[in-house]
């Protein structure tokens, strides 16, 4: 994230459109796109419904059919389809193509998943831990022979093949180790690649010297299984991170940054970042604001609740001023665009949270404790055995192989296990029950929580308004009501048509319904003009609550509103409070709204009117005292919470920004999980801790024996491959 | 003991085709979707011929 902050301010100038470099810059895209047109395009679309080999066939089926379309390829494990395609062909086209055999489809933006398309470092890895088995087990099979009793001419002969074999597998397997080993001691601070290095190291020479002397004992197995088990926990450590980003990845392609923009008179279809400032971009009702700018045409509301908190929509006419992700509900509105991309304040206050301080830097994780612990420990033990060894008896020799036994018995296999092992288990039960897992350390830190701060609105409700007075009225009322709403995808509107057809009303035959942009609906009923909209466009007195207000032939009505609770909402909190935790609410909205969903939920604790910097001093505040807070909200208005808290969660519909700044995201709608996740964490890191006492309790029965010089290579890789395997099998029982 | 002198390389010989054939299919991207994989030998769209 601080890389985007750099970028940031790397890409500052270019918001002044005046400098050289930038009326450069178009061209050079313009180039591009033109090189992109005659190679055709490859679009991704996501598949969220797929699930068998007909799925499989139907898709690709329809999608080769479409015209212009040269190959379409569907990928099961990501639920993606890849198209490859002519330039013209647009990815809304193919939506509607599988949309029409009947799956669900998105575009993904393409740019934002490529990232992860190709996973080279994964591969790289993979192969080296390939090639490390392959010869682990040769050298291994050699071994055993030796072990078994092989004596004089033909044991230098397998020690030598050994070598043979060992020697440019360790060169290619074992460079991850020796690459981080050598940057840490440029840095001047000892890591766990450290020892690891100096182990495999050491046993290499002195089992080749040990060989060229025709010794007894040679160490080549030892350090190609050790390469093999590091290699293994670093994949499996690499594997779970690589999925949590290519979900999170797929997440925020699936918002395809479009805009409408009107050039030379024509409507035109854009990505967002091709605008440029002085653009007149047309928002629809249902749209959401692509850059900051000022509404030159056009009345409507806009719902600010993700930049804000608020839930109550904010009207807009000319001359206003707009923000990037605002949401436009009625009226159809063109924007000149005064600021775009990374200049609009969204972007701005997002990198601003990025550059504060989070709590996971200030975080360290379990394994890196152990390290730190361990590391010196190793050299000093092993360096005091040489050097006892070396006094004591005399023998150079002896000395450097009882060293190496040392190092190679007390090498963190294990402990390179530990932590993986386990945060895979975890990572992929969590991501069954709908929560993916996207910081390494997440897991650690969610299950040292004691206090749960939750953000209201999109966070428990759902967003979306519920009528809660509908029983005062009579159905005549009812049905007018009913009549004008259908005129309007108003969220109010479109919330009072779903609950009064569920409550079997008919419409009223009002004539000349229409739209007022901004205000509500009108038309006539019997001849008398009839309103439904705004308090004050009815000339009625607007409460605190969010309310709309019937004007109908017997006078005034006015239709008040709750937001409806997200699933999981009042689950979630019981099993929190029932566990223990201290559960509180803030929120940016007004007192009443709060006040009411608290009572509902049974939560005592709660804020209303808070301002983001509220949010985020609240959380400093309660950490201060010593508290750990899990902070689980999703608008801009929270970000910054959610990076000064401990560890945070955002469901999948949050803003980018709150997404990126939390650990935790919540793919489905439902919040009862998270308790779950909270026992998940905590019974995680109990087997971390175990798994760490059982690499001990290892090391412990055998570094005596290597320090004592007892350690034949055979207990060295029984003990080694009996640690890892042990912590292996106790981190697959949290599946 | 002179059967050492086949049976090492040998050994190591069916070892490596089976560490080349692994290479082969990481390179050939053949892990990047293998729910698809097992569930596409169900599908009956290439039974009676190749995928050209």
């Amino acid at each position: 994230m601080v890389d985007a902050a750099q970028h940031y301010i790397e890409e500052q100038p270019g918001g002044i459109s005046a400098c050289p470099a930038c009326s450069a810059a178009p061209a050079a895209e313009d180039m591009a796109r033109r090189a992109r047109e005659l190679e055709g395009a490859t679009l991704a679309l996501s598949l969220p419904g797929i699930h068998c080999a007909a799925c499989i066939d139907t898709v690709e089926r329809a999608l080769n059919a479409a015209p212009g379309v040269r190959e379409a390829r569907v990928n099961l494990t990501l639920k993606r389809a890849q198209v490859k395609a002519d330039a013209d062909v647009g990815a809304a086209d193919l939506v509607q193509v599988v949309e029409g055999v009947g799956y669900e489809a998105h575009e993904l933006d393409a740019g934002t998943i490529a990232a992860t398309a190709t996973d080279r470092r994964g591969r790289e890895l993979l192969m080296r831990l390939a090639v490390a088995g392959f010869a682990s087990m040769n050298v291994m099979l050699l071994s055993v022979s030796v072990w078994s009793g092989a004596a004089d001419a033909t044991r230098d002969l397998f020690h030598w093949i050994s070598a043979a074999i060992t020697l440019p597998a360790i060169a290619f397997c074992a460079q991850p180790f020796f690459i981080s080993a050598g940057r840490a001691l440029k840095a001047r601070h000892l890591n766990m690649d450290v020892p690891i290095s100096l182990a495999i190291l050491l046993a290499l020479a002195t089992s080749l010297w040990e060989t060229s002397l025709s010794g007894e004992h040679a160490y080549f197995d030892a350090a190609l299984t050790l390469t093999f088990f590091l290699l293994a926990g670093r994949y499996l450590d690499h594997r779970t991170r690589a999925a949590a980003r290519s979900a999170a990845e797929e997440l925020a392609a699936l918002e395809v940054p479009r805009a409408w923009v009107l050039r030379d008179g024509e409507e035109v279809q854009l990505p967002v970042a091709e605008l440029v400032i002085g653009d007149l971009i047309q928002v629809r009702p249902g749209g959401r604001m692509p850059v900051d700018g000022a509404i030159v045409e056009g009345a409507s509301e806009l719902d600010r609740s993700l930049l804000t908190g608020e839930t109550l929509p904010v009207p807009a006419m000319v001359g206003q001023d707009v923000s990037a992700g605002e949401v436009n509900l009625t009226g159809p509105l063109t924007v000149r665009a005064t600021a775009i991309g990374r200049d609009t304040s969204l972007a701005r206050m997002a990198d601003l949270v990025a550059i504060a301080e989070s709590g996971r830097s200030r975080y360290t994780s379990l394994a890196d404790r152990a390290a730190k612990l361990y590391a010196p420990g190793v050299h000093i033990l092993s360096a005091l055995s040489f050097l006892g060894w070396f006094l004591w008896s005399g023998d150079l020799r002896v000395a450097l192989n009882i060293a190496a036994a040392v190092l190679i018995i007390t090498c963190p296999c294990a402990l390179g296990l530990a932590v993986p092992a386990v945060t895979t288990a975890a990572s992929g039960r969590l991501f069954r029950r709908g929560m993916l897992v996207k910081h390494e350390t997440a897991l650690e830190r969610l299950a040292e929580v004691d206090t749960v701060l939750f953000d209201k609105t999109g966070t428990l409700t759902a967003g979306a308004p519920e009528a809660t007075n509908l029983d005062a009225f009579d159905d005549a009322t009812l049905s007018l009501a009913l009549a004008l709403a259908e005129g309007s995808s108003h969220p109010l509107s479109r919330s009072l048509v779903t609950a009064l057809r569920a409550r079997g009303i008919a419409p009223a035959p009002v004539a000349e319904l229409r739209e007022v942009p901004g205000y509500g609906t009108e038309g006539r009923l019997d001849g008398r003009r009839v309103r439904l909209g705004r308090a004050a466009w009815l000339g009625a007195e607007a409460g605190g609550e969010t309310a709309t207000w019937l004007q109908g032939p017997d006078g005034l009505a006015e239709f008040t509103f709750t937001d409806s609770l997200r699933d999981g909402a009042e689950t979630a909190v019981r099993d929190l409070l029932a566990a223990g935790k201290r559960v509180a609410l803030i929120s940016g909205d007004a007192e009443g709204a709060v006040a009411d969903l608290a009572a509902r939920l049974g939560i005592a604790d709660w804020t209303a009117g808070a301002l983001p910097g509220d949010k985020a001093a609240r959380i400093a505040d309660l950490q201060a005292q010593g508290a750990r807070v899990l902070m689980v909200g999703d608008g801009l208005n929270d970000t910054a919470a959610l990076s000064t808290a401990h560890v945070s969660i955002s469901p999948a519909s949050a803003l980018d920004a709150a997404r990126v700044a939390s650990d935790i995201v919540l793919l489905g709608g439902d919040l009862s999980p998270i308790p779950e996740a909270l026992d998940i964490a905590s019974r995680a890191t109990r087997r971390i801790r175990e798994n760490f006492r059982i690499a001990t309790f290892y090391n412990v029965i055998a570094v005596p024996l290597a320090v004592a010089g007892l350690c034949s290579p055979l207990i060295a890789a029984l003990a080694m491959s009996a640690s890892s395997i042990t912590v292996s099998l106790n981190a697959l029982r949290l599946r | 003991m002179d059967i050492l002198v086949w049976l090492i390389p040998i050994s190591l010989f069916l070892g490596g085709i089976g560490l080349v054939g692994f290479i082969w299919t990481v390179k050939t991207d053949q892990y990047d979707d293998p729910e698809g994989a097992s569930q596409r030998i169900l599908s009956d769209q290439w039974d009676d011929k190749p995928k050209p």
